[in-house]
């Protein structure tokens, strides 16, 4: 049995009337990517949200290597923070910084380094994602894409353990879009970390996962391989991966 | 029934109670934080400046005019006594004691502290602030101490400001413009002019900056809702924080002098 890095147990969360999480039930396996797939506004985001202590469950707990979250306070919750990076589905950064001190942020918060090897990582950071010209440019003078690329940049900078991705993909075009996929599962690969995708690019994200799970109507209703999913019988699935409209997608058997 | 009525008419209270526990309870926490390594010195001078930048021209024209209405009206009442050498003197003590703090306080609230209030709000609801939570760091070290220390130490320096363009602007108006004559007016205010009225009135203009700069953070940071939100804690912030410094100036002033 693998080791399991998040364990979700009967995870509730309601806002005012509308129930968004309804017993979610989710092992993570630790240095491996897990995907969430699931409809928009299907509480994707809010799952994240919970894993990393943003938001509070109604009920159900979380285990994060072995300490319960959902009762920890915000300065416990910081030790367990310290494990992961997170990439925002609108990238959230901080728009008195330029591009370059966004990613430089974690490190001058969290190491010791020089401003030289500071440097060496940040432009490293920002090559790869493709922005290595715009260091100078701020968050406002950016597209989308570019911002979404940046807060890559940022949460992959101090190698966590742990990194929640909402949406790497969305807003990219298509040749971007696999470039930064690649980029996600090669640092994986590296460096075998756990790493929780969110996403709806369901091509794109059965290229890089080694686990899939569904989110549907509030729960997890299936997890497993992506060629477990693939060809997955239950309606909900097949709906959703037969939205993808490439023939012959589902039903991957044959491969 | 009568329950109903008893909680609508409590209700407001309640409101203001919780408001009131919320702001104690971010100026606490942000203190502790100031005393708390590592400090954040380069964010403290961002904010000063960014204060001080934003606020110098509407105080020094603030302080500039009213000066010189304090010096007409009170020209224009004590002309009947024949006793104009003592306008100089009320400028100076008006301008000291009260105006000079409070002035510009309400106007370094207009301006600074509004956009305190936007940029927190404007953080908040673009996730800025969970970005730093996430990254382990707490936002109100990062975002609420620099801004309450840059407006209790740079509130004092404007208000001196304005005390002293307030004097200048009486003594254009009282000698220059009213003829009044000029050893009078400066040996008036030398006379009565205490040091002490000066001092207590740069303390209250600290104070101020405390009372204003937690009040915006604490509506910045707790603003819902988008676009909309960043516009209403805005306004809310601005009438909170002025009425809050108008009621603390009585209070102050009636401990002090
Ligand atoms: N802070 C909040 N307050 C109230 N409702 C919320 C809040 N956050 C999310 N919701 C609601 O929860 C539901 C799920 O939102 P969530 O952002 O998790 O969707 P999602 O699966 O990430 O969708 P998308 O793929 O479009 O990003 C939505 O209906 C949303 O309205
Ligand atoms: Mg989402």
């Amino acid at each position: 049995m693998d080791a399991i890095a998040v364990t979700i147990r009967d995870l509730h969360k309601s806002f005012g009337s509308q129930k968004v999480l309804d017993g979610i039930n989710l092992e993570v396996e630790t240095g491996k990517i897990t995907v969430i797939i699931g409809k928009s506004g299907g509480g994707k985001s809010v799952l994240l949200k919970h894993i990393i202590g943003l938001l509070k469950p109604d009920s159900g707990e979380i285990w994060i290597d072995g300490t319960e979250i959902t009762h920890l306070k915000e300065k416990e919750l910081n030790t367990v923070r310290g494990k992961f990076g997170m990439l925002f589905q609108e990238a959230a950064l901080f728009d008195s910084m330029n591009v370059y001190e966004n990613v430089a942020f974690p490190l001058r918060e969290h190491t010791h380094l020089t401003e030289k090897e500071i440097e060496r990582i940040v432009v490293e950071r920002l090559s790869q994602v493709g922005l290595s010209g715009f260091a100078e440019k701020m968050p406002g003078e950016l597209s989308g894409g570019m911002k979404k690329r940046v807060g890559l940049a940022r949460a992959l900078v101090l190698d966590p353990d742990m990194i929640l991705f909402d949406e790497p993909t969305s807003a990219l075009d298509p040749i971007i879009s696999l470039t930064i996929l690649d980029l996600i599962k090669e640092t994986q690969l590296n460096l075998r970390k756990t790493y929780i995708v969110i996403s709806h690019d369901i091509l794109g994200m059965f290229r890089i996962a080694d686990k899939v799970a569904m989110l549907y109507d509030g729960r997890i209703i299936e997890h497993g391989t992506p060629l477990e999913i693939r060809s997955s019988t239950r309606e909900e699935t097949r709906e959703f991966l037969n939205a993808t409209k490439i023939p012959g997608f589902t039903g991957g058997n044959h491969e | 029934m009568f329950r109903g009525l008893a909680r609508d008419s409590v209700r407001p209270f309640l409101v203001v109670l919780d408001l009131l526990g919320g702001i104690g309870t971010l100026f606490a926490r942000a203190l502790y934080l100031g005393f708390k390594r590592p400090f954040k010195v380069n964010y403290i001078f961002k904010q000063m400046e960014f204060i001080g930048v934003n606020s110098l021209l509407v105080v020094v024209i603030t302080g500039l005019f009213t000066g010189m209405v304090l010096a007409l009206q009170s020209s224009y009442g004590f002309r009947k006594f024949g006793a104009e050498g003592v306008v100089g003197a009320i400028v100076a003590l008006s301008m000291t004691r009260e105006l000079g703090p409070v002035l510009t306080s309400l106007m370094v609230t207009g301006r600074a502290g509004s956009a305190m209030t936007a940029e927190l709000a404007t953080m908040r609801v673009t996730e800025q602030i969970d970005a730093l939570r996430v990254m382990a760091l707490d936002p109100v070290k990062y975002l609420v101490t620099p801004r309450m220390i840059a407006s209790f130490l740079m509130l004092p320096v404007l208000a001196s400001i304005s005390n002293f363009v307030g004097i200048i602007g009486g003594y254009l108006v009282g000698v220059k413009l009213l003829g009044i004559n000029e050893g009078a007016f400066v040996n008036r205010i030398e006379k009565v002019l205490q040091f002490q009225d000066i001092y207590n009135g740069l303390i209250k203009a600290a104070v101020f900056g405390i009372i204003m700069s937690v009040i915006c953070c604490y509506k910045g940071f707790n603003s819902r809702g988008g676009a909309e939100g960043v516009g209403k804690a805005t306004t809310e912030a601005v009438v909170a924080s002025s009425l809050t410094i108008l009621v603390a100036d009585y209070v102050l002033t009636s401990l002090m002098f």
